[in-house]
């Protein structure tokens, strides 16, 4: 009886002291939950029936991931070209971010540069794909294609977004150029974060160059930008998507420009087979998030 | 800002140790190379930008002139009052896809920042049980890739009503993991002592948020305000999958229809000047807010 009745009063004491921090965590927890966290876990069960949004879902085991694994080739076009992308997409974007950013931290103007750096980037991959499309238009109207046979290096024009040959590499450069953004903003803050006096005791310990000072001082201060940074590419090169069907089309000649989530798209909300789309949706997720764990690894046991 | 003119003085300092002859000059020369690779670097960057605002001002003869022209010669406004007169005339009128755009975008952006910054309030100052393992969730949850959740999010969002309405667009996007984290770590840098004393002074605690945490929270919310009034303005995905009635639809959406998949030859120079108007907010609202924003991106990063 008495444990009963401190357990009563325990509970309520708790209640009552923390029944404010529960309430004001409670909208975005709510929000969150059903549109973020839930989905994600329903996205896999979903993978496990033939879903297609007209008749009541059927449990059918693996046969998504038979039917994706062994007979859709489209499927693994669509890996393929999405692995290259974020390979090089990735890295190359997050490195390229980090260079600017550390050479115009060191500049005069700071800001006035991180702007027109950064601009790109916040505007639509929709609205910029129609003026990249001028750039790598397919007839000699193209700036591109122009520039190419006034100077005699080509007699007819290249069919930038025709060609299946062509199509990955215009998406990635276009992409590289749109993906320096959000990791760039946050390596120049942390840049400017980091603890001034270091420099000078290095420059007393020997430090000789601004390439050391980077080395030793620099990058083992700026950590968690660099994990944080990480962790957004990754997301970002496994999600290619826009820059790819505005560029291409939805599908694109011999699927050129497939990527994962088009394939994604296409099931889900083309061909309404949801189980499908479900467990393409469940391998992009697993497989973001392995090689999301695996990069935060590497850079938080790299010295 | 401040740290400029540390720079600077750190420089000196770097330089005084170097005696005052050729190897100053050369290093004076190497900052001027410096210089000149990043303005390049930067002109390179801008290059589609620049593009962009040069042909929105093109006449229809300097748009198909070959050889193409990088910038405009005769600089015309025709290109926007053709774009407002066309869709004008048409069945659903330029203006009303602003409007679709700034609504859409608006509430987005004050939903999203009340409900990060409370729950990051609540949770860094309130730090009831649990807080910490639901951080870890939310901090797991930024590798989510937006379009794992998308097919689940369509049925949840079917299944309550909302598809083609303005409310699809809004409410899913108002909790995301980024804007979340980016509000808690600048949370941490607010002194506990500011509160307790609100406390003793006899404050509510939605008054201590309102009116104490909200204004010192400033360079956070304003950050969220640029990165959630960005991605609305520009999200192309869900106003193309929430959304049938053409009245409803938003810029992103409209812009393709009027360039109408590969560009029409006579609407060229509408998209031209469409695509600007729809690039100018997000561009000018960074440049407001960009020393607020690096104020919060300081505190941003993941202790690993």
């Amino acid at each position: 009886m008495k444990t009963k009745e401190n357990f009563g009063a325990g509970a309520v004491r708790f209640i009552r002291k923390n029944w404010i921090g529960y309430a004001m965590q409670l909208p975005f927890a709510i929000l969150f939950t059903v549109f973020v966290l839930a989905p994600a876990v329903i996205a896999i069960g979903l993978s496990f029936t033939d879903y297609n949004m007209f008749q009541p879902a059927n449990f059918v085991g693996l046969k998504n991931y038979e039917l994706m694994l062994v007979d859709d080739a489209v499927f693994w076009t669509a890996v393929k070209n999405t692995l290259i992308f974020a390979v090089i997409v990735g890295p190359v974007g997050y490195l390229m971010s980090f260079f600017v950013a550390w050479v115009l931290n060191q500049l005069k103007m700071r800001n006035a540069f991180a702007l027109a750096f950064y601009a790109p980037s916040i505007t639509s991959g929709v609205a910029m794909s129609s003026v990249w499309l001028y750039f790598f238009s397919s007839d000699q109207y193209g700036l591109i294609n122009n520039l190419l046979i006034s100077v005699g290096f080509i007699d007819d024009p290249i069919l930038w977004t025709q060609n299946p040959k062509t199509i990955l590499p215009v998406i990635i450069i276009i992409s590289v150029w749109m993906s320096m953004g959000t990791g760039f903003l946050v390596f120049l803050a942390g840049l400017q974060n980091v603890d001034k006096t270091l420099y000078e005791a290095g420059a007393i310990d020997g430090v000789k160059n601004r390439f050391q000072e980077l080395k030793y001082l620099t990058l083992p201060q700026m950590k968690p930008q660099l994990l944080f940074g990480a962790i957004t590419a990754v997301t970002n090169a496994f999600g290619a998507f826009d820059v790819a069907v505005s560029v291409a089309g939805l599908p694109s000649p011999s699927y050129a420009g497939h990527t994962i989530v088009a394939h994604l798209y296409d099931y889900a909300f083309i061909r309404f087979q949801m189980g499908y789309a479900s467990a393409v949706a469940t391998v992009l997720f697993l497989v973001t998030f392995i090689v999301g764990r695996v990069v935060t690894r590497v850079l938080s046991e790299s010295e | 800002m401040n740290n400029d003119g540390k720079t600077v003085k750190e420089m000196a300092t770097f330089k005084r140790k170097r005696p005052l002859s050729a190897a100053r000059l050369r290093s004076k020369g190497a900052w001027a190379a410096v210089y000149i690779l990043m303005t390049l670097v930067v002109c390179f960057t801008m290059l589609p930008l620049v593009y962009l605002v040069s042909t929105a001002f093109k006449p229809l003869s300097e748009l198909f002139v070959f050889p193409p022209q990088f910038f405009v010669r005769n600089p015309t406004l025709k290109n926007f009052s053709d774009l407002l007169l066309s869709m004008s005339s048409s069945a659903v009128p330029f203006s009303r896809y602003v409007f679709n755009s700034a609504l859409v975008t608006a509430a987005t952006v004050v939903g999203t920042i009340f409900v990060s910054t409370l729950g990051a309030y609540g949770m860094v100052k309130h730090n009831p049980p649990g807080s910490k393992l639901w951080f870890q969730i939310i901090l797991a949850a930024l590798m989510i890739s937006p379009y794992v959740t998308q097919i689940p999010r369509y049925l949840i969002i079917n299944s309550v009503g909302l598809i083609n309405s303005y409310w699809a667009l809004i409410i899913p996007s108002i909790a995301t993991a980024y804007n979340f984290f980016l509000v808690k770590q600048f949370v941490e840098q607010i002194p506990n002592t500011l509160i307790e004393a609100a406390r003793i002074d006899g404050c509510g605690e939605m008054r201590i948020y309102g009116q104490i945490i909200m204004p010192l929270l400033t360079p956070a919310w304003s950050t969220l305000m640029v990165f959630s009034f960005v991605n609305s303005w520009n999200d192309y995905f869900s106003p193309l999958i929430y959304l049938n009635d053409q009245a409803l639809k938003t810029l992103p959406l409209a812009l393709n229809t009027i360039s109408g998949g590969s560009a029409t030859i006579g609407r060229a120079g509408a998209v031209a000047a469409a695509t600007l108007l729809m690039t100018l907010p997000t561009v000018i609202l960074f440049m407001i807010s960009q020393k607020r924003v690096m104020q919060t991106m300081v505190h941003s990063g993941i202790k690993g």
